[in-house]
């Protein structure tokens, strides 16, 4: 086998994945190890500006993204794992790129170029562009006998301003299947998790979630993997069902199937613990 | 052969009555501006009501705002709980058959309801919304320990929710230290802004 050249991305991991998400955090960084890419982590970013932002103020929130993209080194792309945090580090670009003068205005302010060509992508598209035949190499534990809901996030590929943009439906399912996972049909993989209703109005969100799962278990999956930290969160501590199957982070199974060792730490971050449904498969020893 | 039946709505809705000398004519002309969307457009086909995950949490559903918008009715749209319900998933954007970004629409409807000072239906909401962004003021990043901690304490519903916050404690998935950005005086910069300054 030829070495292939290591990758050079910047990488925003947000503020799920760099607290209360340190797993994904952790495995994406094994996985990308693995895999051949440097995620070289964006120097003093701040949050994207979230909802919270958006909602209360949008030159806030605009600036709050639009610092992260003054921060990042031309040349190589941004690679962002939160599915919201990609959302609104886009939104400020195209923002940016519409508006020539608020575009001077922010680079005077940051006294930092902000290049208009920088391509903002999720990890997902990094492997679909460069890992799918390094997928196949690396591959170390094959993860037959996951059977999974893929479950995006609301935000991944949905708002039409976008609409000209990277596309992910499939690609989770792709990626899985190469692994040896087998994705469910027909269930809620694409339903809202409540985002922060789930902090300000459990009790709307909770049917919801109780939906979703019941709907993966009916499906006869037996776990759920996300795209998004915070989907992950809302779909285990809001979950009422008497059914739980465990809720992964998209690149701890990744991680896995890539041979990571380190995993011992994640699994006990989990609220539904995925240990038993591991052993049971011999995926973990 | 015979149709399947439609399900029927659970709750039956009262819409408020349109009021011909209340019409702000301005108030759609307004809306198209700020969230550049073509709402006009809508002719009531309730794909978005039919897919929204959390209209029955809503008191119109989103066929109704954009109906109400047509007719200038401001304060029954400014005033609704839909606008706060709404997170933004755009699901409804995306299945729309004309093409309207309603998620859109409601994320300037809700900068408007505060813009006016009108009664927020759902102040909650905005308590925790205004939670994290001081969060961000202060570290730069959302430190979710702190947000929960204060959001729970200031509204009283701290009880309510206890469990899963120890649940969450004891995974680790709440943080007891922030993550900070170094700068911070560019952060204090940004703060400068609408938000902080309508305080």
């Amino acid at each position: 086998m030829s070495r292939r050249p290591y990758l050079n991305f910047s990488y925003f991991p947000g503020c799920s994945l760099a607290t209360t998400a340190a797993e994904a955090n952790e495995s994406i960084k094994e996985a990308a190890k693995v895999l051949g890419f440097n995620l070289l982590e964006l120097e003093d970013w701040n949050c994207c500006g979230s909802s919270s932002a958006q909602t209360m103020c949008k030159n806030l929130s605009l600036g709050m993204a639009a610092r992260n993209l003054s921060l990042a080194p031309p040349g190589r792309p941004l690679v962002a794992m939160c599915p919201r945090c990609l959302h609104y580090l886009r939104s400020a670009q195209e923002c940016l790129r519409s508006s020539p003068e608020v575009h001077r205005a922010m680079e005077d302010h940051w006294g930092r170029p902000i290049p208009l060509d920088l391509e903002i992508i999720h990890f997902m598209e990094v492997l679909v562009r460069h890992g799918l035949d390094r997928l196949k190499v690396h591959l170390q534990r094959s993860l037959q006998g996951i059977r999974f809901l893929p479950y995006y996030g609301c935000t991944l590929f949905r708002p039409p301003r976008f609409q000209k943009e990277k596309y992910f439906q499939g690609e989770m399912e792709n990626i899985m299947k190469m692994l040896g996972a087998e994705p469910v049909p027909d269930a809620l993989a694409f339903r809202c998790c409540g985002s922060f209703l789930s902090a300000s109005d459990p009790e709307i969100v909770t049917p919801l979630v109780n939906e979703i799962i019941d709907s993966a278990v009916a499906a006869k999956a037996n776990c759920v993997i996300t795209a998004c930290a915070m989907c992950q969160l809302n779909l285990e501590i809001r979950c009422t069902s008497k059914a739980k199957i465990p809720i992964f982070h998209f690149s701890e199974v990744l991680a896995l199937a890539l041979g990571a060792k380190d995993y011992e730490e994640w699994w006990p971050r989990h609220i539904v613990d995925p240990r038993p449904l591991l052993e049971d498969l011999k995926l973990v020893a | 052969m015979s149709l399947p039946k439609l399900q029927a709505q659970s709750k039956s809705r009262d819409f408020p009555a349109v009021e011909i000398s209340q019409m702000n004519r301005s108030l759609a002309a307004d809306i198209r501006e700020r969230s550049g969307t073509q709402f006009q457009r809508c002719f009531q086909c309730q794909t978005c009501a039919n897919g929204c995950p959390f209209v029955q949490a809503m008191d119109y559903p989103p066929n109704v705002i954009m109906r109400m918008l047509q007719y200038g009715m401001q304060q029954e749209v400014l005033r609704c709980s839909t606008i706060w319900v709404c997170v933004g998933c755009h699901t409804c954007s995306s299945q729309c058959p004309m093409g309207i970004d309603i998620a859109a629409v409601m994320d300037s409807l809700r900068f408007k309801a505060v813009e006016e000072g009108v009664a927020i239906a759902k102040p909650n909401i905005i308590d925790f919304h205004e939670e994290v962004l001081r969060s961000l003021e202060r570290y730069g990043r959302a430190h979710k320990l702190g947000i929960m901690w204060r959001y729970k304490v200031q509204t009283g519903r701290w009880f309510k929710d206890m469990d899963v916050g120890l649940k969450m404690l004891v995974k680790r998935k709440l943080e007891l230290r922030p993550s900070r950005v170094k700068n911070i005086g560019e952060i204090a910069e940004l703060f400068k802004c609408y938000w902080r300054e309508s305080k």
